[in-house]
C-alpha cells in the first residue's frame, strides 16, 4: 500500500518532467499536438500527487509505524484529527503538502485556462511543471516520507504537543495555499517573458490568481497569529520572528502585486513592474520555504553542519529566482509599456501604495537576513528583534495607511486630490473626534494611542465613504442612491471591505498594545483579584485525564458587580508523557471585542502563579483579517472575472472600448 | 527544552515563539515605577538560549537570571543605559534585540529610508520623463487589415 504512494510520487515526478519540456518545445515550434500534452499531463500529475498524499494520510490514520515518518510524528492514542493533521506537522509531510497544492493549482490552470491562447497556456503549465519537478526531486532525494523502518516499532513517538491543536490543523494548509498560489502569477510572468509579450488575456489572469493566493495567505497568517496567541500562553500575537517574517514578506509583496495588477488590468500601465513583482512575490515564498526548512535561522553554523536539505533548497532558490530575474533582465525591455497617467490619479495612488509596500517588504527582508549576513561575513552574532521592526516598519506603514482612503476616490488617468479630500471631510471629522475622545478618556497620557485610534477610524470611515460616494449619497434621491449602491460592482465592495478590515486590524492592534493591562500574582483558592475593573476569582485546580495528556485545570470565575458569576474560565497546564512536555491552554473570556486572558504557572507554597491580561479590542486584529479575506473573495466574484475574455469580446466588443475610454 | 521546542517548530515550518511563562511574582519589584523600567529594559534584551525571544517573555533559567540581574542594577540606582551597558559588557551585543547603530549596522538602519527615498526619486523622475508621444505609423498592410476589420464590424452592426 505504502509503496503505491511512493511509486505514485515517482510517477508524478516523471510526468512533471514531461510537463516542463514537451509543451515548452511545442510552444516554440508552434506544434499543436505537443502543446496539447500540457493539460492531460498536468491533471495526471495532480492525480498521482493526490494519491501519494492520500496514502501517507492513510498510513497516519492507521498508525502504520513501519513508516519512519509516521513513527516519528504520531502515536496510536492520539485523537484521529491530530493523526491526520500530523501528516503536515513535520518536514517531509509538509513538503508533500506543498507539492500537492502546487499540482492542484496547476490542475486549476489546466482546467480553467482553456480559453487562454494555446502557446501561453502551454508555457505557463511548463513553468509550473518545472517548479514541481524541483520539489519532487527535493522530496524524493532528501526528505522522503515513505522511508520504511524494519523491524516496525510498536508505538510512535507522538507529535509535538504544541502542534496538537485545531489552529495548527488549519494554519499550514492555508499558508501553503497562499505561498504556492503565487506560483500561478509567477508562471504567468515567466511565460510572458519567454513569449516576449504581454497580452490582454495575461493581464486578466494574473489579478484573480493573485487574489486567490492573497486571500489564503491572509487567512493563514491570521490563523497562525491567533494560534500563537492562545497556545503559547502569554498573549502575544506577533513576534517579528524570522519564521513569521518568512510568511509576512510574501504577503506584503503580494498585497503590492494585487494593487499594481489592478492598474495593469484596467489601464494596461505598469506591466513590467507588475511582472517583476509577481516574480519577486513567489521568490519570497520560496525564500520563506528555504528559511524555514534549512535550519539556517538558528545559525549559519547549524546550517553548515547538516547542509543536505538546505543546500538543495538553496539551489532550487537560486535556479528559480536567479533564472527568472535573468530572464526579466534580458526580456523586460522588449515588452511594451502602455497607459499614460498624471501623478495625481488612481494609478498614481497605486504607485505610491507599491512604493511603501515594497519598501516595507525590503525592510522586513533586510531585518530578517542581516544577522545571517553579519554572522557569515564576520562570525559575530547580532540580533535584530522587534524593536528594530517597530521602529522602521511602523513609520513606513503610517503614511500608507493615511493615504489609503484617497486611492479609491481618485479617478483613473487624472484625479482631483482636492475633491477627494472634500469627500473625506466626514471621515476626517470622525477621526479627529475619535482622537479627542480617546485623549480625553486616557487623560492625554499617550498621544500615540489617541492618534492610533484616529487612524483606525479614518481607515474605516474612509472605506465606507468610498461606497457612499460611488452610490451618490447626498447627490441623488436616497432611493436612487440605494439602487446604485446595490448595483455597484462587487470589486468596489471588495475594496471597501478589505480597507475596512485593515482599519479594524489597526484598531485591534492599538487597543491591545496601548490599552492592554496585565497582572502577575500568586493566588490561593477563593482569592479575588481585579484587573481594569474586571473582578476574577480563582476557585480551584482539578486534574483531568485526556486521551494522550494529563491536564491540571484551574477554574476561574469572572464576577459581576453583585458578586455573581458572569463567566466561567478554565485555564490549564497540559503534560504530554510521551514527549515529556508541557503546554499551556490559556483561559480566554471574550467580552464584546475584548478578551480577558488567563494563563497559569507553577503551584508554589504561596499559591498558584496566575497571569492575567485584559486585551481591549484584541479580537479585531484577526476579525479584521477575516473581513479582508471576505473583501478579497467578494472581489473575486466580480462579474468581469467570471466572464471569459473571448466570450465577452464577441458579444459586445464594439461597445466596450468606447466605455473604457470615456 | 526551549531550544528543542523552537527547533521542532522550525522543522514544521510554522511561525511561533516557544511556550513562555516569563516574569514570576517573586521577581517583581515593590516600586511600580522601577518595575516598569525593568520590564521596558527586559523587553529589549534577548534570551540567549532561546529562538528570538526577549528575556521578558522567556521562562528559561538564564532569562530569569538576567531579569533578576536587571532588577538588581536598577535597585542599585543605575540608569537604563547603564543597565544595558552592563549586560552588553557581560554577554556581548548579541543580547540586544535592537542593534546599536555602528559601522556594521549602518546599512541595516539606513536601508528602509534610503530605499524609500530612492524609490520615491525613481517614481518622481519617471513621472516627469517625457513619454514618446509619437506612436509608430501603421504600415500599409496593417492599415488594409484594419480597414477590413472596421468594415466587417460595421456590416455586422447594421
Amino acid at each position: 500500500m505504502v509503496e503505491i504512494g511512493h511509486f505514485a510520487l515517482v510517477l508524478a515526478l516523471a510526468l512533471g518532467l514531461v510537463q516542463m519540456t514537451v509543451p515548452l518545445i511545442g510552444a516554440r515550434l508552434r506544434d499543436e499536438r505537443m502543446m496539447a500534452v500540457a493539460g492531460p499531463v498536468t491533471l495526471a500529475g495532480f492525480v498521482f500527487t493526490a494519491l501519494s498524499f492520500a496514502i501517507l494520510t492513510m498510513a497516519y490514520a492507521r498508525s502504520d509505524f513501519s513508516l519512519q515518518n509516521v513513527w516519528e510524528n504520531s502515536h496510536s492514542l492520539k485523537p484521529m484529527l491530530y493523526k491526520i493533521t500530523g501528516v503536515w506537522g513535520n518536514h517531509e509531510g509538509s513538503m508533500l503538502l506543498w507539492v500537492f497544492i502546487l499540482t492542484f493549482f496547476g490542475a486549476l490552470v489546466a482546467i480553467f485556462g482553456r480559453n487562454l491562447p494555446t502557446t501561453l497556456r502551454a508555457t505557463v503549465l511548463a513553468v509550473q511543471g518545472s517548479v514541481g519537478v524541483a520539489f519532487f526531486l527535493f522530496i524524493l532525494i532528501t526528505s522522503n516520507p515513505f522511508t520504511r523502518l524494519s523491524p516496525a516499532p510498536v508505538e510512535g513517538r507522538d507529535l509535538n504537543p504544541i502542534l496538537q491543536d485545531i489552529g495548527l490543523a488549519i494554519h499550514p494548509p492555508l499558508l501553503y495555499l497562499g505561498y504556492v498560489g503565487f506560483s500561478v502569477s509567477f508562471a504567468f510572468s515567466v511565460a510572458a517573458l519567454i513569449e516576449g509579450r504581454i497580452d490582454a488575456a495575461w493581464a486578466r489572469w494574473v489579478r484573480p490568481w493573485t487574489l486567490v493566493a492573497w486571500v489564503f495567505l491572509t487567512g493563514g497568517i491570521a490563523m497562525g497569529s491567533y494560534w500563537a496567541y492562545y497556545e503559547l500562553g502569554w498573549g502575544g500575537f506577533w513576534f517579528w520572528d524570522p519564521v513569521e517574517n518568512a510568511s509576512f514578506m510574501p504577503w506584503l509583496a503580494g498585497t503590492a502585486l494585487l494593487h499594481s495588477a489592478i492598474v495593469m488590468e484596467k489601464r494596461s500601465a505598469l506591466k513590467i513592474w507588475t511582472l517583476l513583482l509577481a516574480i519577486l512575490t513567489f521568490s519570497l515564498s520560496l525564500l520563506g520555504t528555504f528559511l524555514v526548512r534549512s535550519g539556517v535561522l538558528t545559525s549559519v553554523h547549524a546550517f553548515a553542519a547538516d547542509p543536505s536539505r538546505g543546500v538543495f533548497i538553496l539551489c532550487i532558490l537560486m535556479l528559480f529566482i536567479g533564472g527568472s530575474l535573468a530572464l526579466f533582465a534580458l526580456r523586460a525591455s522588449s515588452l511594451t509599456q502602455g497607459g499614460l497617467f498624471q501623478p495625481i490619479s488612481r494609478e498614481g495612488a497605486l504607485v505610491l501604495n507599491n512604493l511603501f509596500l515594497t519598501t516595507a517588504t525590503a525592510t522586513v527582508f533586510i531585518g530578517t537576513l542581516y544577522p545571517l549576513l553579519v554572522e557569515a561575513l564576520s562570525g559575530d552574532k547580532i540580533s535584530v528583534g522587534p524593536p528594530f521592526f517597530n521602529l522602521t516598519f511602523i513609520p513606513l506603514m503610517v503614511p500608507l495607511l493615511v493615504l489609503v482612503p484617497f486611492g479609491p476616490l481618485l479617478a483613473w488617468k487624472r484625479g482631483d486630490a482636492l475633491a477627494a479630500a472634500q469627500r473625506l471631510m466626514f471621515a476626517f471629522a470622525a477621526a479627529l473626534a475619535a482622537v479627542l475622545v480617546t485623549a480625553f478618556l486616557i487623560d492625554g497620557s499617550s498621544a500615540i494611542a489617541a492618534l492610533g485610534v484616529g487612524l483606525a477610524i479614518w481607515l474605516m470611515i474612509g472605506a465606507l465613504t468610498d461606497l457612499a460616494v460611488k452610490a451618490g449619497l447626498g447627490n441623488v434621491e436616497p432611493s436612487v442612491a440605494w439602487r446604485r449602491f446595490i448595483g455597484l460592482p462587487r470589486s468596489v465592495f471588495g475594496t471597501a471591505l478589505a480597507h475596512l478590515g485593515l482599519g479594524l486590524t489597526v484598531l485591534g492592534l492599538v487597543g491591545a498594545i496601548c490599552f492592554g493591562t496585565e497582572s502577575v500574582l500568586t493566588m490561593k483558592p477563593e482569592q479575588i483579584t481585579e484587573l481594569s475593573g474586571k473582578r476574577v476569582r480563582f476557585d480551584n485546580v482539578v486534574p483531568v485525564q485526556g486521551p494522550n495528556y494529563n491536564d491540571e485545570r484551574a477554574h476561574f470565575s469572572l464576577l459581576g458587580p453583585a458578586g455573581e458569576v458572569r463567566r466561567e474560565i478554565w485555564s490549564s497546564r497540559r503534560f504530554y508523557p510521551v514527549r515529556q512536555m508541557n503546554t499551556t491552554e490559556a483561559g480566554i473570556a471574550t467580552l464584546g471585542f475584548s478578551q480577558l486572558y488567563i494563563s497559569i504557572g507553577e503551584t508554589t507554597e504561596s499559591g498558584l502563579v496566575v497571569r492575567l491580561w485584559w486585551k481591549p479590542f484584541v479580537t479585531l486584529i484577526w476579525g479584521g483579517g477575516l473581513v479582508m479575506m471576505a473583501g478579497g473573495t467578494l472581489s473575486l466574484l466580480d462579474r468581469r472575472l467570471r466572464v471569459g475574455a473571448p466570450a465577452r469580446r464577441s458579444r459586445k466588443g464594439a461597445v466596450k472600448p468606447a466605455v473604457e475610454a470615456a | 527544552m526551549i531550544r528543542r521546542l523552537a527547533l521542532a517548530l522550525l522543522c514544521i515550518g510554522l511561525f511561533a515563539a516557544p511556550a513562555a511563562r516569563a516574569v514570576t511574582p517573586d521577581e517583581v519589584l515593590d516600586d511600580p515605577a522601577l518595575e516598569q523600567r525593568a520590564r521596558g529594559i527586559s523587553a529589549g534584551l534577548r534570551c540567549l538560549v532561546c529562538q528570538n525571544q526577549s528575556i521578558d517573555d522567556s521562562d528559561a533559567d538564564l532569562a530569569r537570571d538576567l531579569r533578576v540581574l536587571v532588577r538588581e542594577r536598577i535597585e542599585a540606582g543605575d540608569t537604563d543605559q547603564q543597565v544595558i551597558d552592563f549586560v552588553v559588557s557581560r554577554y556581548g551585543e548579541f543580547v540586544l534585540l535592537k542593534p546599536r547603530l555602528n559601522a556594521r549596522t549602518v546599512l541595516l538602519w539606513s536601508a528602509p529610508f534610503v530605499l524609500l527615498l530612492a524609490g520615491g526619486a525613481f517614481v518622481f523622475l519617471a513621472s516627469r520623463r517625457k513619454r514618446p508621444a509619437e506612436v509608430a505609423k501603421l504600415t500599409d498592410e496593417e492599415r488594409a487589415a484594419l480597414d477590413e476589420l472596421l468594415k466587417r464590424d460595421q456590416t455586422s452592426q447594421h
